[in-house]
């Protein structure tokens, strides 16, 4: 295919395109790595793009997987074209529909961009454990292995379901192959009418279910039947490794790509082979090939067709020299006498010596090994190294390859440094950048630039942060002469060119490792020429000196400021990455990159386009070689993630995990059953801001506001008395504190963790004290971070070592008071300025110390709990919150779980006190399970007691002594806290929601609702408004926002409050303590703004006020001990709508989006929204006023 | 007896001197058939503002690139979206149809201050029909560095740009705050102004008093506004090789007639029609006629600049006048307490 036919494209996307055009109902849900599919399928149909034949598909977001299987099965079941996409535990959910669909013999195919089930960990990176739960369902199964197979199998898979009515699961490596940018040969309409039958097509409609001529299907079968109805299936079982491999067949004369069943490469003579599926048995192929031109025997065979799995085409694919085979699988089955591929390849050999062996007269050694879980890496290294341990007399079985097993001795030892010739003669360029500076876009560009310009191939593969806020993106760049096969990141000392986005980085991550002899190292820094030499570290300076590299550095920032593009610097370090390789002439990328951005902005740029051009053209002027002495002088050493004294865990596991080397952690330094240390945020010190806020003591009211609005809980506030002061570093500040609750002579002071502050500003937008002379000097003021940051870290370090305030003096009921509390939840990896975490510190800084947090899986569950830190942390008791993560779907009925074992045991303990009275203090016995524990005081009483108790029976012997101590804790009040957001409560977790709710059990829902699944990118749930884009709903939202206040106040029992801190805190505290408070299940339902909402977050709280004024988000608390008392339980805590909803609306650019793209229907539904708002409010407004006295 | 009512202004041939000027009027293909009806004599249309064109630069760019925070599990936080139309689009459309709607010539407006990328646009509103063009330099020198050379500077720089792309006539629509209104816009119409506009409002900042901040108000014109336009009138008119129009604070027949004696070739209305609906320009008009045929005139081009400076019989009066005596004979209203 000549190189304009070529396209540049990611896996993703490339699948989609296939599965878009062969489809009539696409049922999706979102899940990584595979959104993206369910993405690209909504808007080529929101934007009418037709399928094959002149339909456009119906694409419809379903509330959870299991919902999309169910949908899927459906229009399968009427006999339309049906598909999915999805992953992981999105896969698990359908499988029993997937039992269905195959037992009902019907043609589909789902798409899966293969990714980790969660066991000891969630983890949204790739391996086959969620394909290979599949195994039983009947589905089909096929690999892909690069982004060329994805699409090309994806068509196959369409194809060969359609003959066979097998259906398939047609797979990829999730980011791997999903995520990676490739070129390839696209597929032309034609292609796919050559290979999709139309008369097979007309078959499955009529198999469609319709009363013209019905049928029953989905019978309850009985033992007389079921069996061999079971059986009957066979023969379409049989036949599908031939129909696959005849449709590949056809697939090659319409394109000349052949594929097989099994894929063997390498020697005819190997007598080592390797047998894997996936993008890894591309590396295993560029590694046989090596090896073979080096006289090795040796093969990989690569596995297309896993189910059915047919033994005969595999023993046919390999040559009969073949004496020793290592299985490879991504995934760990434990306690499985194998994995299964190891145990299928078994078999085949097994059945085919069995059968008299006409191949292979001998069982060749065969060994399994296991490899690249969680997208762990996969090299040709260790692909070697696998070779290497087949050609031991004793090959170890079982083994692991790509990590260090010195706990059960399973992995092999391999060479990092190996590297191909193949992946040799290709050229490479790894390239740093911040999360939001473009790096990745600008990357993805410059592959398809040369994708378009070249004859080269090329390869785009990124790696991202775990954190949300100030995220650091690597970028790895391939381009060769042939096809690269190079499924893994670019190794040490191979990168040709190296660029460092952000000069800040260049301290953090060891970059420079990657570059290679001679390389380019390119620098974005502030710093002249001249003086960048003596800003690094000793260690990049001999790096630099040793590898003979070429430094070269740009002030792209200054470049950016004055051609008008801000911060936005990606297509200066572009120009500048092709001026200093020569992949191009330097005039025709220039021409190329501004033809991009052109094509990007259309008609809408016109200055944005003279900026960009501007800026590319000044680039090269300020492109600087810096002069590199002959030896390094720096005095300045890269500093270690964490403090020394931290803790040999932290120092050893977490520390290295932060400075990225957590792939050297050895197995044994692990936790074997995932329980982490708390706190460890704390130790990170991201220095994030660019300017943080300083506190001006004479202004300050001591309104407490700003610790309420910290997403990242950075500023803090504590009472101290003066004297206690006299260690204090100078210019420390305080102020007397005001209020009958503290004694005369208390002080308070606010202070900041410059390191650990994001810069987001919120706490000096919500400062209401102002300078009378000078209105914009308020009692919080951002400054430079260079200007402060030396001072105000000591001041930290300072206010750590001052004591917390009495829990039990704190006045809770105000925000000043309840502010004092430490929040138990500091420095998490969320957005800038989100709208979330601020309910969850609140949460922390009222009960944290007896909370136990059941988390949904989600954008709370990444920043609550994505390693390598943990932002739940622990007071000065050692206290704090518990935390776990169940799954997406289940956390309401994970949080009953939580509950009603704690109630258990706070009964068992009750029992055994009572049984253990007569030997105890019966005075002690009494206080404890009479214990009312209500607030603060009582609390510390029950805990002193409980401790006493605890320590009395510590040193009695007896099991009814020790019994009792395992439950004791049980008897101070713990608070169970279920949090997740709105794609949890709405939509997939609803059913469990609702019945937890109605359990009347004492536990609190905090949902943290975003109006879409912030998490995975902003899809539309059922909390999405009116009006509103969201991806899945291109064209804006249709209906109106579920309310799921409504639906459980009508339960009658269950506490409910609607919150938006941003606009009333006041209501936002009262409505935790109620909740909290309430002996029974408690809902609130918390407006978080998002990113996602398409705002800038520095304006988190003035949208929480539009929204609350507007009516979209009136503010109510629901409490059932009004009702009792003869009091409406509904209070309203908002006014009547004040300003339209049109206001808000516009604010916003998800709606916003609509009103451009759709101005009519826009207006429509803005409308509508209005009319829905003002009826609401209405409605809530009748329901307060209902008279509960009679 | 039938009064002529025609004038010229940007070289246009106007069957009378009533020109609603840029409102939002324009945005509805209704009120702007209302105004024809109610005897405009040519239309400029709401503006295209540099702003909006950098709004809209701004959401592309979000939505191109600045969406993407480098999480693995979001690449993106909004939709993919496709093609959809441009404010200017948007604005082009509203052209067209109201030139199909129209018999009047229809007069684009371009709103900006600086001779940037979005002068480019003034291209595609000649090509979708436009008669002629209006350039609003709504300008504030708020940077006290800027010299007052520069200021006028960046009104010629982007007539000069504007003119070196379009052939249909350009009118200027200045603001009052410049020290020599008189020698700038004689350099305008030496640097190719077919006319200008006298004189654009500012739209003032407010203060909250309650909530201490600055509030932006929109608060419409009364007729003591256009004694300004009608002063520089007076003194430009016969002494300026381009027309001539007066805004801002034209609300009646009489402030109509005052202008017109002064030279103006145009007169605007705005707030007026705001305030009174489209019809309100039939009243004026009437008015007007009704005046002109009380005193006999025959044309309004006899009417035009019979008490321009140049033919008033006491010149000083546009100037420094009799103000010391004006201020010395004032009297506050009797209702006032001192």
């Amino acid at each position: 295919m000549s190189r304009e036919q070529m396209i540049t494209i990611d896996g993703n996307q490339a699948v989609a395109a296939v599965a878009h055009r062969l489809s009539e109902v696409v049922a999706i849900y979102p899940i990584t790595p595979s959104s993206p599919m369910g993405e690209y399928a909504d808007a080529w149909s929101a934007e009418g793009r037709a399928n094959l034949w002149g339909g456009v598909p119906q694409v419809v977001e379903m509330q959870s997987e299991a919902g999309a299987a169910g949908a899927v099965h459906g229009a399968l079941q009427r006999g339309a074209l049906s598909t999915t996409f999805t992953a992981s535990q999105g896969l698990l959910l359908m499988i029993p529909n997937m039992y269905k669909i195959a037992g009902e013999l019907t043609p589909a195919v789902f798409h899966v961009a293969a990714r980790s089930v969660a066991s000891h960990a969630l983890s949204i990176f790739c391996d086959h454990s969620d394909v290979m739960a599949c195994r039983g369902t009947g589905f089909a199964i096929m690999a892909a292995n690069s982004v060329q197979e994805a699409q090309d199998l994806a068509l196959i898979a369409h194809a060969a379901t359609l003959e066979s009515r097998v259906p398939v699961l047609h797979f990829f490596d999730g980011f791997r192959t999903s995520h990676e940018v490739a070129k390839i040969a696209p597929l032309a309409d034609e292609v796919l009418r050559q290979l999709i039958g139309d008369g097979l097509v007309r078959e499955h409609r009529h198999r469609g279910l319709s009363p013209d001529h019905p049928v029953m299907r989905g019978t309850a079968q009985n033992p007389d039947v079921f069996f061999q109805a079971r059986e009957a299936v066979n023969v379409h079982y049989q036949r599908m490794p031939a129909i696959v491999a005849a449709t590949m067949q056809r697939f090659a004369a319409a394109t000349g790509r052949r594929y097989r069943l099994f894929d063997y490469c390498g020697g005819a003579d190997a007598e080592r082979v390797i047998v894997l599926m996936g993008s890894g048995a591309e590396a295993a192929e560029e590694t046989v090939e090596h090896l073979a031109a080096e006289g090795q025997a040796v093969g990989v065979l690569k596995v297309r067709l896993f189910r059915p799995f047919c033994g005969s085409h595999l023993i046919e694919a390999l040559p009969a020299s073949v004496r020793r085979i290592a299985v490879l699988d991504r995934c760990k089955e434990p306690g499985a006498g194998g994995e299964p591929l190891y145990k299928d390849v078994i078999t085949a050999f097994a059945e085919h010596l069995a059968g008299g062996g006409a191949k292979f007269a001998q069982m060749p050694a065969i060994v399994g090994g296991r490899y690249g879980l969680s997208s762990k890496e996969f090299t040709p290294g260790m692909i070697r190294a696998v070779f290497d341990e087949l050609e031991k007399p004793a090959p170890k079985n079982d083994f692991t390859v790509g990590i260090d097993d010195d706990l059960t001795h399973t992995s092999l030892d391999w060479d990092s440094g190996f590297q191909t010739a193949a992946d040799g003669a290709a050229r490479h360029a790894v390239f740093f950048g911040l999360g939001s500076d473009g790096t990745v876009s600008a990357n993805r560009n410059s592959i398809k630039i040369i994708g378009a310009e070249t004859d080269l191939y090329a390869q785009g593969h990124f790696v991202f942060d775990s954190k949300k806020a100030g995220a650091v993106t690597e970028s790895h760049l391939r381009f060769g002469a042939r096809p690269i096969k190079a499924t893994y990141l670019i190794g040490d000392g191979q990168a040709e060119f190296v660029g460092c986005h952000q000069a800040a980085f260049a301290e953090r991550y060891e970059m420079l490792a990657k570059a290679g002899h001679g390389a380019i190292f390119l620098m974005n820094t502030p710093l002249p020429a001249a003086r960048v030499w003596e800003s690094l570290t000793r260690e990049m300076q001999q790096q630099i000196i040793d590898k003979r590299l070429q430094f070269w550095v740009i002030d792209a920032y200054r470049v950016a400021r004055d051609c008008g593009l801000g911060r936005r610097i990606n297509t200066i370090m572009q120009t500048c990455y092709f001026a200093l390789t020569d992949l191009l002439p330097t005039a025709a990328a220039i021409d190329r990159i501004k033809a991009s951005i052109s094509d990007s902005y259309r008609a809408k740029g016109g200055s944005i386009l003279e900026a960009n051009f501007a800026a590319i053209d000044a680039a090269l002027d300020h492109l600087c070689q810096v002069d590199v002495p002959a030896a390094a002088s720096s005095e300045h050493r890269r500093l270690p993630p964490v403090p020394a004294d931290a803790g040999d865990f932290v120092v050893n596991v977490t520390g290295e995990m932060i400075a990225g080397r957590g792939d050297r952690i050895p197995v044994s330094q692990l936790p074997v059953d995932g329980s982490w240390p708390p706190g460890t945020a704390a130790h990170e010190k991201r220095r994030l801001a660019l300017e943080i806020p300083v506190l001006e003591p004479d202004l300050c009211i001591e309104c407490g506001k700003c610790v309420f609005v910290c997403p990242h809980s950075v500023i803090r506030s504590k009472v101290f008395r003066p004297e206690d002061l006299s260690d204090a570093p100078q210019g420390f500040r305080w102020l007397p504190a005001k209020g009958k609750e503290f004694d005369s002579g208390t002080a308070l002071t606010y202070q900041v963790s410059p390191e650990d502050c994001t810069g987001c500003n919120l706490c000096v937008e919500v400062c209401p004290a102002r300078d009378k002379s000078n209105l914009s000097r308020k009692a919080l003021n951002m400054h430079p971070i260079d200007t402060v940051l030396e001072r105000e870290r000591g001041y930290w370090d300072y206010f750590l070592t001052l004591p917390d305030h009495d829990r039990r003096q704190v006045r809770w009921t105000t925000i000043k008071g309840a502010m004092l509390g430490q929040p138990l939840f500091e420095f998490s990896g969320a957005c800038v300025g989100c709208g979330e975490t601020p309910y969850i510190r609140l949460a922390t800084q009222l009960f944290g110390d007896r909370m136990i947090i059941a988390n949904a899986t989600g954008c709370s569950s990444i920043y609550g709990g994505n390693l390598p830190t943990s932002p739940y942390t622990t007071d000065a008791e050692g206290r704090g919150p518990a935390w776990c993560n169940s799954l997406f779907e289940d956390n309401a009925e994970f949080g009953l779980g939580i509950r009603l074992a704690l109630d258990e045991q706070r009964r068992q303990a009750g029992v055994l006190l009572e049984n253990l009275r007569g030997e105890l203090d019966a005075e002690l016995v009494d206080a404890v399970l009479s214990a009312p524990q209500a607030d603060e005081a009582e609390l510390y009483e029950q805990r002193q007691r409980v401790a006493a108790l605890k320590a009395d029976l510590e040193q009695r012997g007896g099991e009814a002594a020790q019994n009792l101590l395992s439950v004791a804790d049980a008897l101070t009040r713990k608070s169970v806290w279920l949090i997740g957001g709105d794609g949890w409560a709405y939509d997939i977790g609803f059913g469990g929601l609702d019945h937890v709710l109605a359990s009347g059990r004492n536990v609190n829902v905090l949902v943290l609702d975003t109006e879409v699944y912030s998490n995975t990118g902003g899809q539309m749930s059922k909390a999405t408004p009116l009006g509103a884009a969201a991806k899945f709903a291109a064209g804006g939202k249709r209906v109106v926002k579920k309310d799921l206040a409504m639906i459980a106040m009508a339960y009658e029992d269950v506490y409910v409050a609607h919150v938006a801190f941003g606009a009333k805190d006041i209501q936002t505290l009262r409505a935790f303590r109620e909740a909290e408070a309430y002996d029974g299940a408690s809902l609130i339902i918390a407006y978080s703004p998002c990113i996602a909402h398409g705002v800038d977050l520095h304006r988190n709280l003035q949208q929480q006020e539009l929204a609350v004024a507007s009516g979209h988000w009136p503010l109510f608390r629901f409490d059932p001990r009004r009702a009792a008392a003869g009091q409406n339980p509904l209070q309203l805590d908002s006014k009547k709508p004040s300003i339209p909803y049109r206001e808000f609306a516009e604010s916003e650019m998800r709606f916003g989006l609509i009103t451009r793209m759709h101005t009519e229907t826009a207006d429509a539904l803005l409308a509508k929204a209005q009319q829905d708002v003002d009826d609401r409010y209405r409605h809530y407004e009748q329901l307060a006023s209902l008279d509960y006295s009679l | 007896m039938t009064i002529d009512l025609r004038t010229r202004y940007l070289g246009l041939e106007l069957k009378n001197p009533f020109v609603p000027s840029s409102s939002p009027l324009s945005k509805q293909l209704d009120t702007a058939k209302q105004l024809e009806d109610s005897g405009a004599a040519a239309l400029v249309m709401y503006s295209l503002f540099e702003e909006e064109l950098e709004r809209e630069e701004a959401l592309a760019q979000q939505l191109q690139h600045h969406q993407d925070i480098g999480h693995g599990e979001a690449s993106s936080y909004l939709p993919l979206h496709g093609e959809y139309p441009s404010y200017r689009d948007d604005y082009l459309e509203q052209l067209q149809r109201l030139k199909q709607a129209l018999d009047i010539p229809v007069i684009a407006s371009l709103n900006g201050t600086s001779a940037g990328g979005w002068v480019r646009h003034a291209e595609s509103l000649q090509q979708a029909g436009a008669d002629a063009l209006e350039l609003n330099v709504y300008y504030v020198a708020a940077d006290i560095d800027e010299h007052s050379d520069a200021v006028e500077r960046r009104v010629l720089d982007i007539l000069v740009a504007l003119r070196g792309r379009l052939s249909i006539p350009i009118g200027v629509k200045l603001s009052p705050s410049f020290s020599a209104v008189g020698n700038l816009v004689r350099r305008l119409a030496e640097a190719g102004a077919d006319g200008v506009a006298l004189f654009n409002r500012f739209y003032q900042p407010d203060i909250d008093i309650e909530q201490l901040q600055v509030v932006q108000r929109l608060q419409l014109s009364s007729s003591a506004e256009a004694l300004l336009a009608m002063r520089w009138i007076a003194i430009l008119h016969g002494r300026v090789d381009l027309s001539l129009a007066a805004t801002g604070g034209v609300h009646t027949a009489e402030d109509v007639i005052k202008l017109l004696l002064c030279g103006a070739d145009a007169t605007y209305l705005c707030s007026a029609l705001l305030a009174g609906g489209p019809q309100r320009l039939e009243e004026i008009h009437s008015d007007v006629c009704a005046w002109l045929e009380q005193r006999e005139y025959q044309s309004v081009q006899q009417l035009k600049g019979s008490l321009s400076q140049q033919h008033c019989a006491d010149p000083v009066a546009f100037e420094r006048g009799n103000y010391i005596e004006l201020l010395g004979n004032y009297q506050a209203p009797a209702s006032v307490w001192r």
